[in-house]
C-alpha cells in the first residue's frame, strides 16, 4: 500500500527523485552520521558542529565528526573493514575527500552511489560534464561524491616584514636567494606540500596539457625535468637548507606567526583573515597568488559502500549544498570558503545573502585571486610525491 | 604443588590467555599474512616476498632504520647510565618513599603531553630561545634545528625525560631488597670510590631485578610513535612513524610493505634485546676479571656529579614543558620573542566547540574501567598464587611482560581486522579491551611486590581463628594492601590515559580521548587548544595518584601501621 502511495505521489509530482527523497528523509531520521574529516582546523570543526545542530533540528540527523590527521586514515579503515568482511554497518558514514583518496576508493569499489543527482539541492550545482563539480583531479565524479567547499591555492606572508613577494613560481628561486631560510613548504607526503609542487609543475611544464591525462613514463620525464631543475636551485636557500619540512600547513602557519619563515600557504583563501581574528597571525598578514593563477579544486563528501547510515549521510550532503548553508560557510566569521554553487542557478534573495557577507582586509576578493588552474590527473600527484621522496629523502 | 584455588588459577590464566595474549597473536597473524602478500581485500592473494622488496625500496627506508636504532638504543643506554649515576649520588640521602613522590609527576605525565610541551620549550621559537633572545638580539627564531632534528636528538631527550625517572623508580625499589648501606660502607672501607662501589658491588646485584624493565624501555624507545611524531625528524621519520604513515598512505597498496615493516619492527626489538643479553654475558666475563684486578677507581666521582647534574637539568626541562602546556592554554596572542603571552584568555577552555569535555569524559571512563578491570584481574592472579603457595613460574612472568616488549604498531592493525571480524571494532568495548592489554602488565608489576611483602603472620593468625581463604582475602589482605592497590589503579589510569595507537585503531577514530585529540591537534596550528588537551591529559593521572595517596591516608588515619609500606 505504502509503495503504491509513493508511486502515485511520484507520478503526481512527475519527479521520481523527490519521492525517493522523502523516503531517504524518513530513513535518515534518528540516524547519527559519522563524518570523517581532517580535524586540524578549528574553524572547520566548529562549522561541522554547527551543521550537526542544523540537521538535527531540521531532519533529526546528528553529525558526529571523526577528526582525522590524514584523510587516508579513513580509506585505510574502509579497506580494513572490507578485509574483515564487514560489508554493511561500516563505521564511516561520510568522508571529506578528493583527489587521490577519491581515486583509490573509486577504483577499489569502496563507494556508495551514484547519489548526487538524487539530492534536491543538486539543482543549484553546475553538473555539466566539464564543470569543476563533475571532475575531481580530472577523474570524473560520476555522482559518487558531492561537493561542499571550494579550495584555491594561496600564499600568505607578513606585509610588515616582507615587502616584495614572488610574482611567479619561477621567481621563488631569486626571492629565496634574497631571503635565505625564509621559505619552506609542507612535506610532499602532505596534501599541501604536494599541491605546492603541482602548482610549480603547471607553470614550469613545457606542455601543461599532458597533466590532464594519466601519467605516462615518456611524458613524466620531459614534463618534470624543468621542475626538478627549478627545485634544485630553490632548495639550498630554503629553511634549514631544504633538509627538513613542516608536517603540514598549520605548522607552517605557526612558523610564519613565530617569524621562523616569511611565507606560508593554504588551500583556503580565507584562512589568513580568520587566523588574524583568532590571534594566530599578525594583523599585517596578507594573501598573494602567482600572476598566472593558482590551482583550485573542490572538496567533496563521499559515502563508503558499507556505510551504516547512508541515508543520513545523503541528507547531510544535501544540506551542505543548500544556498543558506553555502552563504553561512562563505561568511568570513564562520569559514570563509567560497561557495561551490553556480550563481546563475540562484534566485535573487539567495544572491543578495551572498552579496551582504562581511569583508576583511586580509580576505582577497574572488577577482584578485586570478585564474583557477586545473588540478593535474591524480596519478601525477602520486608519481610526483614518490619521485620527490626518492630524490630528497636520504 | 598445591591444589587449593586451582579453579581460580585456571580462570585467571584463561582470561589472561584468551583476552590479553591471544589478541596479540591474532594481530600478528593478520599483519604477517599481509607482510607476505596475502590481502584479499585488495585482490592480493599469492604468497610472496614482494612486500619485503617494496619495503626495502621505499624512499628513506635505510635512514629510517638507522635512525630508529640510534635513537632507541642511545635513549635506553643514556637513561640507564643517568639513572644509575643519579641513584649512586643521592641514594643515601633520600628514602624510597620520598624518591617515588618526587618522581610521580614525571611518571604520571603521558608521553605525548610531555612531547608537546617539550617541543615548545626546545623549539627555535620556544621558551629557551625566548629567554636568550634579549641577550643575543634575536627578533625572529634562530634557524637551528632544535626539534625534529635529523639526528633525533630532541627525540632522545624527550624519551630520556620519561625513562630516567621510570628507571630510577625501578632501581630504587630493587635497592630496598639489598643491604646497600652495608655494602657501600664495606666497599668504602676497602678504599673503593663511591661510583666504583656502585658499579662493582651494587649494580651486579640490581641488574637481574631491573633487566626486564630495561628491556621494556628499550622496546618502547625502538617502537614509539606519538613522541617520535612530535619530536623526531620528519623526512625521513623513525621506522615506527614511517610504518604508521604507510598504513595510512593514499595508495592502499602500501598496506603490504607497511605490514612487512611492522614485522621487521618486531625483529628489531628482538635484536635489540639480544644485543643487551650478549652485552650482559660479555660484561659478566670481562667484569669478573675487572673485579679481581681490584682497581679502586677514585676518579669516578666527577662522573657521578655529571650524571646528577644532567639528570637534574633533564627534570628541570621536563617541569618547564609541563608548565608551558598550562601557560599556552591560557594565552591568547604570544608572538616571538616575548617570554610571556602578550594577552591572556580563558577562551581556549570555555570555547565549547573544542569539545574537550567529551574527550575528558571518554578518557575518564576508559581509564577507570580498564584500571579497575586490570586490578581485579591482578588481584585474582596474585590470590591464585597465594593459594597454590608457590612463586611465579618464569613463563608466567614472560606472559605478563610480553605486551610491553612487542611493538604496538606490529599487531594493532591486524588486531583491528580481527576485532572487525567478530564485530566489536569502533566502540568502547574494543578500546577497553585493547587498552587492557597494556594496562594489565603495569598494574600486575606494580602490585606484585607489595602483595608478596605482606606479613604472613597476620594471615596465619586469621586462619587459626577459622577464617577461610575468601574471608582472609577480603578482611585482611585487601584492607592492608589498600594503598598499593590504589597506587596500582593510579598507574593503570596513567597508562590508559597515555594510550594512543590502541585507542585510534580500535576506536575507528570515533572514540576521541584527550590523547588522540592532543596528538591530532599537535599537527594543527593552535598551540593554545593543544595546550588545553595536553594540560588535562597531565592532570588526570595526577588526580589519580593524589587519590591513591589521600584515600588510604583518610581511611587509615587512626591506623599507624597501615601506611601500606612493606612490613618486614
Amino acid at each position: 500500500m505504502k509503495h503504491l502511495l509513493i508511486a502515485a505521489l511520484a507520478f503526481s509530482f512527475g519527479t521520481p527523485a523527490l519521492a525517493d527523497w522523502q523516503q531517504t528523509l524518513d530513513e535518515a531520521r534518528g540516524q547519527t552520521v559519522f563524518w570523517n574529516a581532517w580535524g586540524g582546523d578549528e574553524r572547520t570543526n566548529a562549522f561541522i558542529a554547527w551543521v550537526s545542530e542544523q540537521t538535527e533540528a531540521q531532519y533529526g540527523v546528528k553529525v558526529e565528526q571523526v577528526k582525522l590527521s590524514n584523510t587516508a586514515e579513513a580509506v585505510t579503515r574502509v579497506i580494513s573493514e572490507k578485509a574483515a568482511g564487514r560489508d554493511q554497518d561500516g563505521s564511516i558514514d561520510m568522508i571529506w575527500i578528493n583527489g587521490p583518496n577519491f581515486l583509490a576508493m573509486k577504483e577499489q569499489g569502496l563507494l556508495h552511489g551514484p547519489f548526487v543527482a538524487d539530492l534536491p539541492n543538486a539543482q543549484y550545482l553546475d553538473l555539466g560534464p566539464t564543470s569543476a563539480a563533475s571532475i575531481d583531479f580530472t577523474v570524473p565524479v560520476e555522482g559518487m561524491e558531492s561537493p561542499w567547499r571550494l579550495a584555491k591555492f594561496v600564499f600568505t606572508y607578513d606585509s610588515a616584514r616582507v615587502s616584495v613577494v614572488p610574482r611567479t613560481m619561477a621567481d621563488f628561486v631569486s626571492w629565496a636567494a634574497d631571503h635565505p631560510g625564509g621559505f619552506t613548504h609542507p612535506a610532499p607526503s602532505n596534501f599541501m606540500g604536494a599541491t605546492f609542487l603541482k602548482q610549480a609543475l603547471i607553470e614550469l611544464a613545457p606542455d601543461a596539457s599532458v597533466l590532464q591525462q594519466p601519467v605516462s613514463d615518456a611524458a613524466y620525464g620531459v614534463t618534470t625535468a624543468p621542475l626538478w631543475e627549478w627545485y634544485d636551485a630553490l632548495r639550498p636557500n630554503m629553511w634549514r637548507d631544504g633538509k627538513t619540512f613542516p608536517e603540514n600547513e598549520s605548522i607552517q602557519q605557526q612558523m610564519l606567526n613565530d617569524g621562523a619563515v616569511d611565507i606560508s600557504m593554504s588551500l583556503d583563501p580565507a584562512s589568513t583573515a580568520a587566523a588574524i581574528a583568532q590571534g594566530l597571525l599578525p594583523e599585517t598578514a596578507r594573501v598573494f597568488v602567482p600572476e598566472d593563477g593558482s590551482i583550485g579544486n573542490i572538496s567533496f563528501v563521499a559515502i563508503p559502500y558499507n556505510a551504516a547510515h547512508a541515508a543520513g549521510a545523503e541528507v547531510v550532503a544535501n544540506f551542505l549544498i543548500a544556498p543558506e548553508t553555502q552563504a553561512h560557510m562563505q561568511n568570513i566569521d564562520v569559514l570563509g570558503s567560497f561557495s561551490v554553487l553556480d550563481p546563475s542557478k540562484l534566485d535573487a534573495p539567495a544572491l543578495a545573502t551572498f552579496a551582504a557577507l562581511p569583508a576583511s582586509d586580509a580576505l582577497p576578493t574572488l577577482e584578485s585571486l586570478g585564474p583557477t588552474l586545473l588540478e593535474p590527473h591524480a596519478s601525477w600527484m602520486t608519481r610526483l610525491t614518490e619521485d620527490w621522496a626518492r630524490r630528497y629523502t636520504k | 604443588m598445591n591444589n587449593d584455588g586451582r579453579y581460580l588459577r585456571l580462570t585467571v590464566l584463561s582470561i589472561v590467555g584468551f583476552s590479553l595474549i591471544l589478541p596479540i597473536f591474532l594481530g600478528f597473524w593478520q599483519t604477517g599474512r599481509a607482510a607476505f602478500g596475502l590481502f584479499p581485500a585488495l585482490g592480493r592473494d599469492t604468497l610472496s616476498l614482494a612486500p619485503w622488496r617494496e619495503l626495502v625500496m621505499l624512499p628513506g627506508f635505510g635512514s629510517s632504520l638507522k635512525l630508529t636504532l640510534v635513537t632507541g638504543v642511545s635513549a635506553t643506554v643514556f637513561s640507564l647510565l643517568l639513572a644509575t649515576g643519579f641513584c649512586a649520588a643521592v641514594h643515601s640521602r633520600v628514602t624510597p618513599g620520598a624518591g617515588a613522590r618526587m618522581l610521580t609527576p614525571f611518571l604520571a605525565i603521558p608521553h605525548a603531553a610531555l612531547a608537546v610541551g617539550l617541543a615548545f620549550v626546545l623549539a627555535p621559537s620556544g621558551w629557551i630561545a625566548r629567554g636568550l633572545a634579549p641577550f643575543v638580539g634575536w627578533d625572529r627564531p634562530p634557524d637551528l634545528a632544535t626539534v625534529n632534528d635529523t639526528w633525533g636528538l630532541a627525540l632522545i631527550i624527550g624519551l630520556m625525560i620519561k625513562e630516567v625517572p621510570f628507571l630510577l623508580l625501578v632501581i630504587l625499589s630493587a635497592l630496598t631488597q639489598i643491604p646497600v648501606a652495608k655494602h657501600v660502607s664495606a666497599g668504602r672501607a676497602l678504599g673503593y670510590g663511591r661510583g666504583v662501589v656502585w658499579v662493582k658491588i651494587i649494580m651486579p646485584q640490581v641488574w637481574p631485578m631491573i633487566r626486564l624493565p630495561v628491556w621494556v624501555v628499550l622496546a618502547y624507545a625502538l617502537s614509539v610513535v606519538d613522541v617520535a611524531m612530535i619530536l623526531g625528524p620528519s623526512n625521513p621519520p623513525t621506522l615506527a612513524v614511517a610504518i604508521t604513515r604507510w598504513f595510512n598512505a593514499a595508495d592502499p597498496g602500501q598496506i603490504l610493505p607497511a605490514s612487512a615493516g611492522a614485522i621487521l619492527q618486531v625483529l628489531i626489538i628482538a635484536l635489540g634485546i639480544a644485543v643487551f643479553v650478549l652485552g650482559e654475558c660479555l660484561v659478566r666475563r670481562v667484569g669478573r676479571w675487572w673485579l679481581r684486578r681490584g682497581g679502586r677507581g677514585l676518579s669516578t666521582e666527577p662522573g657521578l656529579h655529571l650524571a646528577s647534574v644532567i639528570t637534574v637539568v633533564l627534570m628541570a626541562i621536563g617541569m618547564l614543558a609541563m608548565l608551558s602546556l598550562l601557560i599556552w592554554s591560557l594565552a591568547w596572542r604570544w608572538p616571538f620573542p616575548q617570554f610571556l603571552p602578550e594577552s591572556w584568555s580563558l577562551r581556549s577552555w570555555t570555547n565549547s566547540s573544542s569539545g574537550w569535555q567529551r574527550a575528558l569524559s571518554n578518557t575518564v571512563f576508559l581509564a577507570i574501567t580498564t584500571a579497575v578491570l586490570s586490578v581485579a584481574l591482578a588481584i585474582a592472579w596474585l590470590e591464585g598464587e597465594d593459594r597454590a603457595r608457590r612463586g611465579r613460574a618464569a613463563w608466567a612472568e614472560a606472559l605478563i611482560y610480553l605486551p610491553l616488549v612487542i611493538p604496538q604498531v606490529g599487531f594493532l592493525y591486524g588486531l583491528n581486522i580481527a576485532f572487525l571480524k567478530i564485530g566489536i571494532s569502533g566502540d568502547m568495548t574494543a578500546v577497553i579491551w585493547a587498552q587492557a592489554i597494556f594496562v594489565f602488565p603495569y598494574v600486575m608489576i606494580a602490585l606484585s611486590d607489595p602483595w608478596r611483602g605482606l606479613d604472613h603472620r597476620t594471615l596465619d593468625s586469621a586462619a587459626a581463628l577459622g577464617a577461610g581463604p575468601f574471608k582472609r582475602l577480603v578482611k585482611i589482605k585487601l584492607p592492608i594492601l589498600l594503598r598499593p592497590i590504589l597506587t596500582a589503579t593510579a598507574i593503570g589510569v596513567a597508562v590508559s590515559v597515555a594510550q594512543y595507537l590502541p585507542t585510534l585503531f580500535m576506536g575507528a577514530g570515533r572514540i576521541a580521548t584527550l590523547t588522540t585529540e592532543a596528538v591530532t591537534l599537535s599537527s594543527g596550528s593552535d598551540r593554545r587548544v593543544t595546550g588545553v588537551y595536553a594540560a588535562l591529559q597531565t592532570m588526570l593521572p595526577f588526580v589519580a595518584y593524589l587519590a591513591a595517596f589521600l584515600i588510604p591516608a583518610f581511611l587509615h588515619r587512626n591506623r599507624r601501621d597501615l601506611n601500606g609500606t612493606i612490613q618486614t
